[in-house]
């Protein structure tokens, strides 16, 4: 079997677990090896809960997985969190400034404490975010990996900042492997290295890519999480890619820059999050009425309003269905992975200038912030470039008919700017001419051919756009349906499934609308038993398919706590399913202790931690409970217990412990 | 600004548009319409190179009413439309119009924003103090105690002060015009347009149906022509600020303020290539592999 682990680097905002988990993901795809990080963290530049995953495998990796091998825990918080779900033959690194309490390590588990301080001091004073180093070079020798292109990305990510933070960087590197060299026996992973390089790109990068090598040449933009780093990426290669970066006072002006850039004829693009693509709606529908190319991307975030801003969800179909008044055809792309998220952006910009209509590509924080290696030919820039029909010379009695009529939907554009084609191109219904037909001049013949017109498009997208294919075997027991990000997932669970029984097979859908229909309903009806999954809490795929289907799934997997969908959620969820059970949707075990350590930080100044959980099946408060101890970090003495509903999630009461209370 | 030299001679005529105003008898927006053709002949621009946005509202059905290139955009949205049309050809004369309601009410988030950018456009805003097009409700420039459908009790809400945010923003070139005084209006539209930067032009465009009390005759008895008030510095930012502030039983009209201060597109290096329309699309091989190998 190919070798894989996953590691855990968790600690609070600031502690430098970023840098880190970036030096550890590049020397496993420089050693040719895959790799899929996803940092789960809070909207806090410091302080807080940080907790990154890098599952490193010799084979291909499509998520983030649901195990644990080998952590790096940079505060006592993270040691209490995470070293439960260590598996046996993992290890966990932490500075001996902390302790790891040997009730908490699993069977099999190791300790590895590392007296940090001295082992750096031949160093000189370094930062406190240098303890991650010490533990990632230690890391490499447990686990069989290779120190010197570590070394090596620390040499050229330090380059810049001079020959002393190179040495201190690389020597703490060493100072940690050499201590555990001597100290610590490897544990039991063989690697195969290719030592082929990889590239590890995020999805939101493969946007930004994508649309350069699409030929993108504006980019408007209002920052918002999760959505920014496009922004930052392309802001930082403007001139390199030859995209203009323009951040507007807001997402309506945004939007609005892009589609005049759009109909001036140049290619343009803005992205932005739930929040923001709400105030872009009323645009999209001018971008469908005057017939301007324009790609908006809306990298989803947990809603609703403010809602999660650095947690993932798939909660903005509906909207983006939706979005604006009235009908005019409009494209929704949601790509599967990185590879995707490239290719579906240079689709969608030949989709929106050969049809000339928004296209809005949904991506999601999952996507856009999960780092995952390339094969490296699997992005050219040799795309195709469509840029659709272009007029050069007026007719219709001299005077150019900018939104002509034709079978086919598409009238020919004009690019201002060019003699003799000029026209007025009107948010107002208007004639093949673009004279408006409001107002006085209204006209319901016109209307309705010119509304015919527009809408007559939507059928020519389809007919390029790939239908959606069974994937995994023919026949099978369960069809998981699913959307967008989850694909990685998805796929897993179903190889997972048919592992243990159950024959599964994946109906992944790139293209919400315009719909397959037909091809999906054929498809459908011909599966034993259908579960759609997806990370919203109406299931707004189900709704989409029975609206644009009419068939109704046979059960429809949800998840909106802003966590990714792993496989073994999806594996349990659907094990329910077939068995006909219902979820369990009270507060759980390890939800409890979640909520003590949110009580700890919000109530009792995180000076204490959880430690026992008691459920009690009868309470004063009209549900089973758990009770939850707190005893101080420091010392250990009792704190309190906090009681918790089961099946309400509130917070009934914290009896505290604490002297003279 | 590159002015065409050789562009045949043309007449107002050639500048009219396929349909005849739909504007009431009467309407202030005629004069205003008059002036930009006629500062477009004067400039000698041609038509093929004017892109003129509007919002929503009735002045915004002007673009409909000339022979350029248009587009008749959302309610309060002509500035940001016209900025991206402007980004990706700044070869183009972009003029934006709209009401008072559609700039200083709804758009006037990107009034401000897009001043402060500096990019070099005209700005004008056909200011009758009243919601037209919605039939007679109080808009942001409506005098206190103006009784609208919407304010039957009077407008208890200050009135915007559009020359003086246009001032503290960063516009680069501020004038007031009057539709009853053509000659002096197509003056300043061509200065307008001429001048290098954002240029605002608030013109007094009177509502002959929904304000009867900021009439012609109102303004008439009201205006004086700062342009002949000797002594006048328009570089004077103070002074300017000043003026534009001043209201009542004297009101000035014409420039109040220019300055020079760099363009936003000359601060854009992708620009020096030429305008993004006609630059080449896509990558080549040697910069992908370069982006690609960062991430590696």
């Amino acid at each position: 079997m190919a070798t894989e682990i996953t590691v855990g680097i968790a600690g609070a905002a600031g502690d430098g677990l970023d840098r880190v988990g970036d030096t550890l993901a590049r020397a496993a795809a420089r050693l040719g090896l895959h790799v899929f990080t996803y940092n789960s963290y809070q909207s806090l530049i410091r302080g807080g809960h940080t907790w990154l995953r890098l599952r490193i495998g010799e084979e291909k990796v499509s998520n983030h997985g649901d195990r644990l091998d080998a952590l790096i825990a940079l505060n006592q918080d993270s040691i209490e969190r995470h070293v439960p779900e260590l598996s046996a033959g993992g290890a966990v690194l932490y500075n001996t400034k902390l302790e790891c309490d040997p009730d908490l390590l699993p069977k099999g588990v190791r300790a590895v404490p590392l007296p940090v301080a001295d082992l750096t001091k031949p160093l000189g004073k370094l930062p406190p975010v240098m303890q991650n180093t010490a533990a990632l070079g230690a890391l490499l020798h447990l686990f069989g990996l290779d120190v010197e292109v570590a070394a090596e990305i620390l040499h050229e990510t330090f380059r810049h900042k001079g020959d002393e933070v190179i040495h201190q960087n690389v020597g703490t590197l060493r100072a940690g492997y050499d201590h555990a060299l001597k100290a610590e026996k490897p544990l039991a992973f063989k690697w195969k290295f290719a030592r082929k390089r990889r590239p590890v790109v995020t999805g939101n990068q493969m946007i930004a890519l994508g649309a350069a090598a699409a030929g993108c040449k504006l980019y408007s933009a209002y920052p918002m999480s999760p959505a920014s780093s496009i922004l930052h990426w392309l802001a930082s290669h403007s001139e390199k890619v030859g995209i203009a970066v323009k951040q507007a006072e807001d997402e309506l002006a945004v939007v609005n820059i892009a589609i005049g850039a759009g109909h001036a004829g140049v290619r343009a693009m803005c992205a932005t999050s739930g929040g923001g693509f709400a105030l872009m709606t009323e645009a999209l529908g001018m971008a469908g009425m005057i017939e301007a190319p324009v790609v908006v991307v809306n990298v989803m975030r947990g809603g609703p309003s403010t809602g999660l801003p650095t947690k993932t969800e798939q909660g903005d179909l509906n909207q983006a269905l939706g979005a604006s008044q009235g009908d005019f055809p409009r494209m929704i792309v949601a790509p599967r992975d990185a590879k995707d998220c490239y290719d579906a952006t240079v689709e969608a910009f030949n989709i929106a200038e050969v049809f000339q209509l928004p296209v809005i590509l949904l991506s999601d924080l999952y996507l856009a912030e999960h780092r995952s290696t390339l094969d490296a030919d699997a992005v050219s820039p040799d795309v195709k470039i469509e840029r659709g029909e272009w007029a050069t010379k007026a007719d219709g009695n001299g005077r150019f008919q900018r939104f002509k009529i034709t079978k086919s939907g598409i009238s020919p554009r004009a690019k201002p700017g060019t003699p003799g084609l000029m026209h007025i191109a009107g948010t107002d219904d208007h004639d093949e001419r673009g004279i408006l037909i409001s107002d006085e001049h209204t006209n319901a013949a016109i209307r309705r051919k010119m509304h015919e017109k527009r809408m007559r498009k939507m059928d020519e997208v389809l007919k390029r756009l790939p239908a959606p294919k069974l994937e995994g075997p023919a026949k099978a027991k369960v069809t998981l349906v699913g959307w967008g990000s989850t694909w990685g997932v998805l796929d897993e669970a179903a190889a997972r499934l048919a592992k243990e029984g159950i024959p599964t097979n994946l109906l992944h859908i790139k293209y919400l609308y315009p719909f397959h229909e037909r091809e999906v309903r054929e498809i459908l009806s011909t599966c034993e038993k259908t579960i759609v999954v997806e990370a919203n809490f109406t299931g707004q795929l189900a709704r989409h398919l029975r609206a644009e289907t009419g068939f109704a799934a046979h059960h429809v997997v949800t998840r909106y706590d802003g966590e990714p969908l792993d496989p073994a959620y999806v594996v349990g969820r659907v094990k329910e399913c077939v068995a006909n059970k219902a979820h369990d949707l009270r507060v759980q075990e390890a939800e409890a202790r979640e909520m003590a350590y949110h009580y700890s930080r919000i109530h009792l100044h995180d000076e204490a931690r959880p430690v026992r959980v008691l459920e009690r099946a009868k309470s004063a408060h009209g549900e089973p409970v758990f009770e939850v101890d707190l005893v101080s970090r420091k010392g250990k003495e009792p704190r309190g217990k906090l009681v918790i509903g089961r099946e309400t999630g509130a917070v009934h009461a914290f009896e505290t412990m604490e002297k003279g209370a | 600004m590159t002015i065409t030299k050789d562009a045949p001679e043309r007449s107002l005529k050639d500048l009219e548009g396929d349909v005849h105003p739909d504007w009431c008898p009467g309407c202030g927006d005629f004069g205003v319409l008059k002036s930009l053709k006629e500062a477009i002949l004067e400039l000698n621009i041609p038509s093929h190179e004017v892109l003129v946005v509007s919002g929503i509202g009735c002045s915004s059905n002007l673009p409909g009413f000339i022979h350029a290139y248009g587009v008749h955009s959302l309610h309060g949205r002509s500035l940001p439309v016209a900025t991206g049309a402007l980004l990706a050809n700044h070869k183009l004369h972009v003029i934006a119009v709209g009401g008072d309601g559609d700039g200083y009410g709804i758009g006037v988030g990107h009034f401000l924003h897009s001043m402060r950018r500096n990019l070099n456009l005209t700005y004008i805003v056909m200011d009758n103090e009243i919601y037209g097009l919605t039939t007679g409700q109080t808009s942001p420039t409506t005098t206190t105690g103006h009784k609208t459908k919407s304010t039957p009790k009077g407008n208890v809400e200050h009135p915007i002060q559009p020359l003086a945010l246009a001032i503290a923003a960063g516009a680069t070139f501020v004038a007031r015009g009057f539709s009853a005084n053509q000659k002096q209006l197509t003056d300043l539209m061509v200065k307008a347009i001429a001048h290098k930067g954002f240029s605002l032009i608030d013109v007094f465009s009177p509502c002959v149906t929904f304000n009867k009390i900021n009439t012609y005759q109102w303004f008439k008895e009201r205006v004086y022509n700062l342009d002949e008030e000797k002594g006048y510095d328009t570089t004077d930012l103070h002074a300017a600020i000043a003026k534009s502030l001043e209201w009542g039983d004297r009101i000035p009209i014409g420039k109040l303020y220019e300055t020079e201060r760099p363009v936003y597109e000359d601060t854009e290096p992708l620009f020096r290539k030429g305008p993004l329309v006609d630059q080449k699309l896509g990558l080549d091989r040697k910069v992908f592999a370069d982006l690609l190998a960062e991430t590696m």
